[in-house]
C-alpha cells in the first residue's frame, strides 16, 4: 500500500516520537530562548537552553526545553533531538548537530553511524524528500541558534 | 449541451501522466497553478518556431507578427474581462508584480490609510504594507466571521474619510470565500477611496466584468487560468492610469527621451517598460480562447458543482473541520481543512503517495491561518478540467492518510 521509500520515511520510531514526544514543554532555568519557524509550511518552535558547566572547563547542555507544533517529521526531530543533546558538552552536541545536517544533505546517499546518532539515524529516509528535510532540521536549527545566544550571554550556572 | 469534462480532460496532457509507475496523477492543487491545455502549448510553440521576434520595433516581417500576436493577446484579454478600453490591460509579470506597480503609483501620505482584509493572499497585503512603511500612510483591515465571510459590521468604521485605497481579494485562495464586491465598493466610492480588487482567484473560475464589478483596478495572473507563468494583468481606468506616474522605467515605456528627463508612452505601453513577455502573452491570449469557447457560466457551474460534491465527501471523513465556507453560497472552489491530530504536511506527503497532489501549509495567508487558529491546512482545489472521480481519490486517499497515523 506505501512505498518503501515512504515507509522509510515514516519509521515506526519516527512515528513513536511524534506521538510521544520527549523532553516537551518550556521549563526554567534558561540562558536563552529563540522562536523559529518554516514561513513555507507554518511549522513553529519556542526553544530554550540551559547550559551548565564554565567555559574553563566547556559548556554543558543542562537542559533543552520547547514548545512546538508542525508535522511528525518535525516534532520527532525536536524530540530526538533533546534525547541525543541534553547531558553532552555543548562541543559534543554542535558536532551531532553537523553529523544530522550531513545526513539530512545526503539526499539518501550516506549511510547513518547509530553509535553517533541513535534514534536519528531513523529520518535518513526523510533526506530523499527534499521538501521534508527543514521539516527535519526546524528544532536542531532552533537549538545551535540558542545555543549560540546562551554561550554569548556567558550563561549558565558556574 | 451538457459539459463533458472527459472531452475537456483530452486537451490536457499532464493530466495523463503516471507521478510514478501505476499511480495515475490526481491533481487538485489548481489554486496553486493549473495546468495547460495543448492549444496553449502549441500557441506557444508556434510563436517560437516561426514569429519570434522583439515587439513594437523594426518593421520585418516578424516584428509585424509577434507585435500582432502580442497586442492581439491584449485584445483578447480586454474582451474576455469586458474591459471599455483595450488602453486598460497592462501586462505584468503576475499579479504580484500589478498589486506591487499600484501600490507605488497610488498616491499615499501621512494620515492616509490603507484597508485590506484578513483573508488577503501575501501578495495583495505584504506591498500594502510596505506602501505604508514608505509613505508614512497606515494599514487597516476588515477582519473576519468564523464561518469564513468578511466581517463587515464595522464596515463604516474602517474604512473612513481617511482611507485612500481599499485593496482585497475576490476570491480567497485559502477559505474559496466569494466576498461581496459591491457591499465594499460601495463603502468605499463614498468616502472616495481607490478600490483594488485581487482577482487571482475569480478570474480563472468565473466570468468577471470589470465594469459590472465597479471597482478602480483589478489583477489576476494567466498561470492560473491555464496560461503560461511569467504573464499578469493590470486592469485600471483608463483616466486613472493616465493621471498616475509611472512605475518600472526603461524601453518600450518612453515617449521622448533626452539627457534631461523623458517623457512617457501611451498607455498601456507606459507601464510595460522592457521587453515584454511576449510568448507568454501569446499563451494567455490562447488560454483566454480556450476559456471563451467552454464559456465561463459553464466552466462556473461545473466547478460549483463538484465543489458542491467535495464539501458533502469531506465533510462526511468522520472529524474532518472545513476551514472556510462549508456551502456553495458565495464561494469557490478551493477548500481548505484540518483532519485532527494529523498534521497537513503528513496529510500531503501520503496523499502524494496515492497520486493525489494537494496543496499544505498556511498559503500565503498566514494570518487567515491564525484567525482560525490553524498554523496550516490542507487544501484541495478543483478547475475545469476537475471531475468528481478526481474527489473520489482524493477521499479515498484521506482515509488511508488516517489509517495510517491511527497505527
Amino acid at each position: 500500500m506505501s512505498s518503501p521509500a515512504l515507509e522509510s520515511m515514516y519509521q515506526e520510531i519516527i512515528l513513536d516520537h511524534y506521538k510521544n514526544p520527549h523532553h516537551k514543554g518550556l521549563r526554567e532555568p534558561f540562558e536563552a530562548q529563540v522562536h523559529h519557524l518554516n514561513p513555507t509550511c507554518g511549522d513553529e518552535i519556542t526553544l530554550r537552553v540551559h547550559l551548565g558547566g564554565a567555559p574553563s572547563t566547556g559548556w554543558v547542555v543542562a537542559d533543552v526545553s520547547y514548545d512546538s507544533e508542525g508535522c511528525s517529521i518535525s516534532q520527532a526531530a525536536a524530540s530526538v533531538m533533546t534525547d541525543l543533546v541534553i547531558g553532552k558538552t555543548v562541543d559534543e552536541a554542535l558536532a551531532l548537530h553537523e553529523e544530522f545536517l550531513q545526513l539530512m544533505q545526503s539526499r539518501g546517499q550516506v549511510e547513518p553511524d547509530e553509535d553517533v546518532l541513535e534514534d536519528a539515524i531513523a529520518f535518513a529516509g526523510v533526506a530523499r524528500y527534499p521538501a521534508r528535510v527543514k521539516c527535519a532540521l526546524l528544532a536542531w536549527m532552533a537549538w545551535k541558534d540558542a545555543t549560540a545566544q546562551a554561550v554569548g550571554t556567558d550563561g549558565g550556572e558556574a | 449541451m451538457t459539459y463533458d469534462v472527459n472531452r475537456v480532460r483530452k486537451d490536457f496532457p499532464i493530466l495523463d501522466r503516471e507521478v510514478r509507475p501505476g499511480v495515475p496523477l490526481v491533481y487538485l492543487d489548481n489554486a496553486a497553478t493549473s495546468q495547460k491545455p495543448q492549444q496553449v502549448l502549441d500557441a506557444m510553440r508556434d510563436y517560437y518556431e516561426r514569429h519570434n521576434a522583439n515587439v513594437h520595433r523594426g518593421i520585418h516581417t516578424l516584428a509585424e507578427e509577434a507585435t500582432a500576436l502580442y497586442e492581439g493577446a491584449r485584445d483578447k484579454v480586454k474582451t474576455f474581462i469586458n474591459a471599455a478600453d483595450r488602453a486598460e490591460v497592462v501586462f505584468t509579470k503576475n499579479s504580484s508584480e500589478a498589486l506591487n506597480l499600484l501600490s507605488y503609483v497610488l498616491p499615499l501620505g501621512p494620515g492616509d490609510e490603507v484597508v485590506v482584509t484578513e483573508m488577503e493572499h501575501h501578495s495583495n497585503l505584504v506591498p500594502w504594507q510596505l506602501a505604508a512603511g514608505r509613505t508614512g500612510a497606515t494599514l487597516k483591515w476588515i477582519g473576519l466571521t468564523d464561518d469564513g465571510r468578511l466581517d463587515l459590521a464595522d464596515l463604516g468604521r474602517i474604512i473612513t474619510d481617511r482611507t485612500k485605497v481599499v485593496a482585497f481579494v475576490h476570491q480567497s485562495n485559502l477559505l474559496g470565500t466569494v466576498n461581496p464586491v459591491d457591499v465594499v465598493v460601495a463603502r468605499a466610492k463614498a468616502v472616495g477611496a481607490y478600490t483594488v480588487l485581487d482577482c487571482s482567484q475569480s478570474v480563472p473560475h468565473m466570468g468577471v466584468d470589470v465594469q459590472k464589478l465597479g471597482v478602480d483596478a483589478i489583477a489576476f495572473t494567466g498561470h492560473k487560468m491555464c496560461g503560461p507563468t511569467g504573464i499578469g494583468v493590470l486592469w485600471a481606468r483608463r483616466d486613472l492610469l493616465e493621471a498616475l506616474p509611472p512605475f518600472l522605467g526603461g524601453g518600450e515605456m518612453i515617449d521622448e527621451v533626452t539627457m534631461a528627463g523623458s517623457t512617457y508612452a501611451e498607455l498601456p505601453h507606459k507601464y510595460e517598460a522592457g521587453t515584454p513577455p511576449i510568448a507568454e502573452a501569446v499563451g494567455l491570449g490562447a488560454a483566454v480562447d480556450y476559456l471563451t469557447d467552454l464559456g465561463m457560466d459553464t466552466v462556473h457551474e461545473h466547478e460549483l458543482e463538484l465543489t458542491t460534491y467535495a464539501l458533502d465527501a469531506l465533510q462526511a471523513i468522520d472529524g474532518l473541520r472545513i476551514i472556510g465556507p462549508t456551502s456553495t453560497d458565495e464561494r469557490g472552489g478551493a477548500i481548505s481543512f484540518a483532519l485532527p491530530g494529523i498534521h497537513p504536511h503528513d496529510v500531503g506527503q501520503l496523499l502524494d503517495e496515492y497520486g493525489v497532489a494537494v496543496r499544505v501549509g498556511h498559503h500565503c495567508a498566514r494570518p487567515a491561518c491564525l484567525r482560525y487558529g490553524v498554523p496550516a491546512t490542507t487544501r484541495a482545489s478543483v478547475h475545469l478540467y476537475s471531475s468528481t472521480d478526481d474527489i473520489d481519490a482524493l477521499v479515498t486517499g484521506l482515509h488511508k492518510v488516517k489509517g495510517f497515523f491511527a497505527r
